[in-house]
């Protein structure tokens, strides 16, 4: 166990690793340059003053020494100033992991609350009429636009019925619990029905597996009730596959988020990448790029550790 | 074996798949068919109409116009051509990326095998869109790529494919290699190799056509998710890029209009869901009738 895990916790290393220097790479190959944003409202600024501003960052460097020079900052702590925010890095970027962090984590709940008791009723009577409904509607869950299916939210929550707030977190001058709550739904929403079809197919196949083994049929004979075995016996069983896929679908949650974020203008990660890119902001976007890569290669890490953990057959290679 | 075609007899069971067949077949001819439409209806296609904006339902606009008073019916099906056109060849060209990944690895094995498959493994764990925006982003000139492409009108289409298709191939190469595994050790392969073929020929005549079918189920399932991810970086402003018209960038504004003109947001939005879940189904279908055996229940 010992050694799978830190196999995998290495092999975790190197893909952020190497996703850094790609990532600092790519960040070079945007439009825009630092030094040109710098001085374009500055007219009387020479070429010899840009020149010595370029040497001044060590932009004028080969691409693995600043790349070098950037890794020893970040190392020590520093990852630099945020352009828009004229903030440091680092204090950007906590309040819009919070953020998103609250959306991602009820729309995960909600989704799975959902998405359990349905799965396994679905995979109790496999190809029933019930069955055949739940698979339409996870089909239709995973195939809709996350960004069309916010809109349509907003037209229908807050243009048509005019209930529920079209984006932001708060109204100004409020900011109690309900209101907070109340711009979080629709964000929420979004993200649940985008994400319960998937959860409920893996439910449904995960306890479809289950009830076919051989311990499901002895309890069956041993003359168990029927609810009993669904619950007691197959759906913990079932419940190991569905626990890491969830973990593993952390990255397909996160690109879900910065739609839905940045369609509510809802002030998360993803907004914040997609602003930072978009707004030439390169410290911002490379940092809180890297940070949303190590999010998921963690989930996927957790994905891997959490299945060995609960699966003893599984082995540790 | 029952009948000549059993595989055709299964996918017909699948009424969900045919149904689907059947609407991807409408929407594409009718898509070919834009010129041809707007010709019936009169309208020319991006004549820009401002005394007749957000025009409702009407005989010579069936769909209503947008806000510069173009017919929304006609922009729908120039759309539609441009976002099957990506959504299928960009999920042809991962799928071919994944088919010679997987090919190598699983043909070759051991230490090559798991040096592609965590790499493979490594791609499937990023966070897609951010990356994906990342790459739609950067500036193609300093890429180093030649001004006449960066500068040219399709310069959009291209980088939407290329990109889409260098993330799009995991599925594709697990699939393929997992079916070259078991198919190495059949004995026919030995065969081949008794007789002198080389690497290349073993895996091209004599293993890759044994992958077909579940290379045919990877690729369509994942038209469907290429499509949703051309018109999210569209819709963003990333993808393609106006005047050429897709579904997504046909939301880009609709979202700024979502108050005065709500019907524009909604006829995009249900031409991607369509398309993409039409396009899951046929892969459900598809992999009932090519794929009996395979153990998804």
């Amino acid at each position: 166990m010992t050694r799978f895990l830190l196999h995998r916790l290495w092999q975790s290393i190197l893909v952020l690793g190497l996703m850094s220097f790609v990532i600092y790479g790519l960040m070079g190959m945007m439009p825009g340059d630092p030094i040109d944003l710098m001085i374009s409202s500055n007219p009387d600024i020479t070429s010899e003053d840009t020149a010595r501003l370029r040497a001044l960052y060590g932009l004028d460097k080969p691409i693995l020494e600043r790349y070098g020079n950037w890794l020893a900052a970040a190392a020590s702590g520093d990852f630099g100033y945020s352009r828009v925010h004229a903030r440091p890095v680092l204090e950007v970027l906590a309040p819009a992991l919070w953020n998103t962090l609250q959306l991602l984590g009820l729309a995960i709940f909600v989704s799975i609350a959902i998405s359990i008791p349905i799965g396994v009723l679905a995979a109790a009577r496999p190809y029933s009429r019930l069955d055949y409904a739940v698979n339409l509607l996870a089909f239709a869950g995973i195939s809709v636009p996350v960004f069309w299916l916010g809109l349509l939210l907003i037209i229908v929550f807050a243009v048509i019925l005019g209930i529920l707030p079209a984006g932001g977190t708060m109204t100004v001058g409020d900011g109690g619990f309900l209101d907070r709550l109340s711009y979080l739904i629709l964000p929420a929403a979004t993200l649940t029905i985008a994400s319960v079809g998937g959860h409920t197919r893996y439910v449904r196949s995960a306890m479809i597996e289950v009830l076919r083994q051989d311990y499901i049929r002895t309890a069956r004979a041993k003359g168990l009730g029927r609810h009993r075995v669904l619950l007691k016996h197959a759906l913990r069983n079932a419940m190991v596959p569905v626990v890491t896929i969830v973990a593993l679908d952390f990255g397909f949650l996160f690109s879900g988020a910065l739609v839905t974020e940045t369609i509510f203008a809802y002030p998360g990660m993803g907004k914040m990448i997609f602003d930072a890119i978009m707004g030439n902001d390169f410290n911002l976007a490379l940092v809180s790029l890297l940070f949303a890569t190590t999010l998921t290669v963690l989930g996927n890490l957790l994905a891997d550790l959490a299945y060995a953990w609960l699966d003893p057959r599984v082995s540790y290679r | 074996m029952i009948g000549k075609f059993p595989q055709l007899k299964r996918f017909k069971r699948h009424r969900l798949a045919v149904g689907s067949l059947a609407v991807l077949v409408v929407l594409a001819i009718v898509s070919l068919a834009a010129p041809l439409v707007a010709f019936i209806f009169g309208v020319e296609t991006d004549a820009v109409d401002l005394m007749n904006r957000f025009a409702g339902p009407s005989l010579g606009h069936p769909l209503g116009t947008d806000e510069l008073g173009r017919d929304l019916l006609v922009r729908l099906l120039y759309g539609g051509r441009v976002s099957l056109l990506v959504g299928m060849t960009a999920a042809l060209a991962a799928a071919v990326i994944g088919t010679g990944v997987g090919l190598v690895a699983g043909y070759y094995g051991g230490r090559f095998d798991a040096l592609l498959m965590r790499f493979t493994d490594g791609v499937i764990s990023l966070p897609l869109l951010p990356l994906l925006i990342v790459l739609a982003a950067i500036d193609l000139e300093k890429v180093g790529l030649p001004d006449a492409l960066v500068q040219s009108e399709q310069v959009s289409l291209y980088r939407i494919i290329a990109i889409v298709a260098l993330f799009g191939w995991t599925t594709v190469a697990r699939l393929v290699r997992g079916a070259a595994l078991s198919v190495r050790e059949r004995d026919f392969v030995d065969a081949a190799h008794a007789q002198g073929a080389g690497a290349l020929r073993v895996m091209g005549v004599h293993i890759l056509p044994n992958l077909v079918s579940p290379i045919i189920v990877a690729t369509t399932l994942s038209v469907g998710n290429v499509i949703l991810l051309e018109s999210v970086l569209s819709f963003l402003g990333l993808g393609i890029q106006p005047p050429i018209p897709s579904w997504g960038n046909l939301l880009t504004n609709a979202q700024e209009l979502i108050w005065s003109a709500p019907a524009l947001a909604f006829y995009p939005g249900i031409m991607i869901f369509v398309t993409v879940i039409a396009f899951n189904f046929l892969g459900d279908g598809l992999q009932d009738a090519l794929d009996p055996k395979a153990d998804r229940h």
